[in-house]
């Protein structure tokens, strides 16, 4: 009995916080937009009984995804989401392993205080955090005022409201979530592997190469994962840091929803995003699989 | 007053979670009115002041873009007594059957309003039956003196040709061009450049309009609608197409930080939009009494004068013009002189369709997508 409720405690969690929302999302899709409250039709009425259930099943329909397959707007927007999400993960990645390196290889009673540096800046408000890069990016910015006052640039130089900007919005914000997993991965490789590599006649680069570096990519994985899918879904940071052509799915979706009111061609576009989603997640939860067998 | 910034707006959701929350544990027996208005919109001792008057208390909450309130509107349930919607997304909500009919037998104080401002809003709500002004403006260009003369000598600042002639724009790419993001402002101010009905729901129309923005596309830094405030102010930029309200709040914030920066406000000679954020109260009302209380307070001409100089918005209500300060009152930019008044033109509401191929355009012309 107790070990039925530990197996279905997830799927509970599943169902209620995922697939009910996800299934009323669905169906809002499959409608019609309309000016009343709420903005789409059919809404069911189970009062009408099973008549007016079947109905409402016959007035639902794939319109709305035909209409974002056929505008390129919808492919464009999520083409670009996806590669700017990859690339700042990407660089993400680079600026947060040597962190996590050094991080694992501090002493241990430092350890706890530089973890406590890495979550520290969430103890503030992200929209602040973002603000703070707005005023340290713009024409008049500190960036600028620096490199100006050193003599490296004569010019200032325009990177609010660029992609640029929105990289290092992305790399900042999600920094955190790429250090955690890979410090935890690199501090579990024991030093006597590294030592054993070198008592090999491995120089330190390889060592590297061939048992650290391997042995880190779970973290890797799941670093990437954590900072790939929110990205793609980004909202806040292309709208402040971003220029105007700056074309992320999220901010389509805002507008498909706040300007258009188009609930069903917007929950449309979430129900796409969902599976391009769920793509990278599912090859992730297959790697795991086979390394856990791999390991066994 | 169309969009606002995304932080504003996730705060005030957040302060109007709070503030319902907040409002349920409070006393059934307690009287009270709960409002949903703009951000940075009143001057909060006129709420103090009917609270003492009346008794009711007011739960206050804000928001910074007709589409969150739209939102929240449609999904229903908002908790809300009175809400302030602008012209063209009012006129949809009483379509989508949000608002009931105001009881004027409890609103006396609507003789004091200024019928020629009822009268242009009666488009959006005919007859007036379901809602009263708060306030109103246009939209047009504010502009930063010394940069715009400086690359310029001789600018039409009184022109929309300052905006919309490529060659002259391009001299202003280099100091920062920001425009409001929102087609229902932009198009109809392109339309009514081109000689085209501004309300005109023609897609050939619509497409030239575009293609006019498309032109000056090049010279514009960015399109978003409550950036230029602070941009304008700190000089940042030197010309914004924005409302009316904003663009004296950043002229006035220019003085006070003593920045030396001069920012001015140009009403276009070729006539230019005008809006009307409209007090309503939505059907599901659960306070329909002290809603009806609370607007014919807020219809007094001494209470909404005050709200006017504190603003620097122009108001709908005739009878509280003698109470305004005289650099309100006399300022043309709020209260045009009858002449602008009669080149000042109101858009209508788009339906589904239109307002999808409006977007559509606007995401061309911003994204070149």
């Amino acid at each position: 009995m107790r070990r039925w409720y530990v197996i279905g405690a997830p799927y509970i969690w599943l169902l209620l916080f995922f697939l009910v929302p996800f299934f009323i999302v669905f169906k809002i899709s499959l409608s019609d937009i309309a000016t009343a409250i709420p903005p789409y039709t059919p809404t069911l009425d189970l009062s009408g009984g099973w008549e007016a259930i079947k109905t409402f099943f016959s007035e639902l329909d794939f319109e709305n995804y035909s209409f974002i397959v056929n505008d390129p707007l919808y492919v464009d927007a999520y083409w670009s989401s996806v590669r700017i999400a990859a690339i700042a993960t990407l660089i993400t990645l680079l600026v947060a392993y040597p962190i996590a390196y050094g991080m694992a290889r501090a002493p241990k009673d430092w350890q706890p205080t530089l973890m406590m540096l890495v979550i520290l800046p969430f103890w503030t408000s992200f929209l602040i955090r973002v603000y703070a890069w707005m005023g340290i990016l713009k024409k008049e910015g500190l960036l600028n005022l620096f490199l100006m006052n050193m003599g490296l640039i004569s010019e200032p130089l325009t990177i609010l409201n660029t992609n640029t900007a929105v990289y290092i919005g992305i790399v900042y914000s999600y920094l955190p979530f790429m250090i955690l997993p890979l410090y935890s991965s690199l501090e579990k490789i024991k030093p006597s592997l590294l030592e054993a590599a070198e008592d090999l006649g491995s120089p330190p680069w390889k060592a590297f190469w061939q048992v650290t570096f391997p042995l880190s990519l779970p973290g890797i994985f799941a670093g990437c994962l954590l900072v790939f899918i929110p990205a793609v879904g980004e909202f806040v940071i292309p709208d402040l840091l971003g220029g105007s052509d700056t074309l992320m799915i999220g901010k389509t979706l805002w507008s498909e929803f706040f300007n258009n009111r188009d609930w069903p061609v917007s929950s449309a576009v979430a129900v796409v995003l969902l599976i391009v989603l769920i793509l990278p997640i599912v090859l992730f939860q297959r790697m795991q699989q086979n390394q856990a067998e791999a390991g066994r | 007053m169309t969009g606002h910034h995304i932080a504003r707006r996730i705060l005030a959701t957040g302060i109007a979670v709070a503030a319902v929350a907040i409002g349920h544990a409070a006393l059934a027996k307690d009287r009270e009115v709960r409002v949903f208005n703009w951000s940075d919109y009143i001057d909060e001792s006129i709420l103090e002041d009917f609270t003492k008057e009346t008794g009711i208390k007011v739960v206050y909450d804000v928001f910074d873009s007709n589409e969150v309130l739209e939102t929240k509107l449609l999904a229903g349930g908002t908790g809300y007594d009175v809400v302030v919607p602008t012209g063209p997304f009012l006129s949809r909500q009483i379509g989508a059957k949000v608002f009931q009919k105001l009881d004027k037998s409890k609103l006396p104080n609507i003789s004091n309003m200024w019928s020629d401002i009822s009268e242009r809003v009666a488009i959006y709500d005919p007859g007036n039956e379901y809602s009263v002004n708060y306030m109103w403006g246009t939209t047009a260009i504010g502009y930063n003196e010394a940069k715009i003369k400086e690359r310029m000598p001789d600018a039409p600042v009184d022109s929309w040709d300052l905006f919309f002639k490529p060659e002259v724009l391009a001299k202003f790419k280099d100091c920062g061009v920001h425009v409001l993001d929102a087609a229902d402002d932009i198009l109809p101010a392109a339309l009514n450049y081109l000689k085209l009905d501004p309300n005109s729901k023609n897609p050939e129309d619509l497409q030239k309009a575009a293609a006019l923005m498309e032109s000056i596309r090049p010279n514009i830094l960015k399109f978003h609608s409550s950036e230029y405030i602070n941009a304008l102010a700190n000089g940042d930029i030197c010309l914004a197409v924005g409302y009316s309200g904003d663009i004296l709040q950043a002229k006035s914030r220019a003085e006070e930080a003593k920045n030396g920066q001069v920012i001015a406000f140009g009403l276009p000679k070729e006539g230019a939009q005008m809006w009307f954020d409209q007090m309503a109260i939505p059907a599901d009302s659960k306070h329909v009494a002290e809603a009806h209380e609370f607007l014919n307070y807020m219809m007094k001409p001494e209470v909404i004068a005050k709200a006017s100089n504190y603003v620097s918005y122009a108001n709908g209500n005739k009878a509280s013009q003698e109470f305004l300060d005289e650099t309100i009152k006399n300022n043309p930019s709020i209260y045009p002189s009858e002449e602008t008044m009669k080149r000042l033109f109101v858009k209508t509401s788009y339906d589904a369709k239109t307002q999808r191929t409006v977007t559509r355009l606007w995401t061309k012309v911003i994204t070149g997508k």
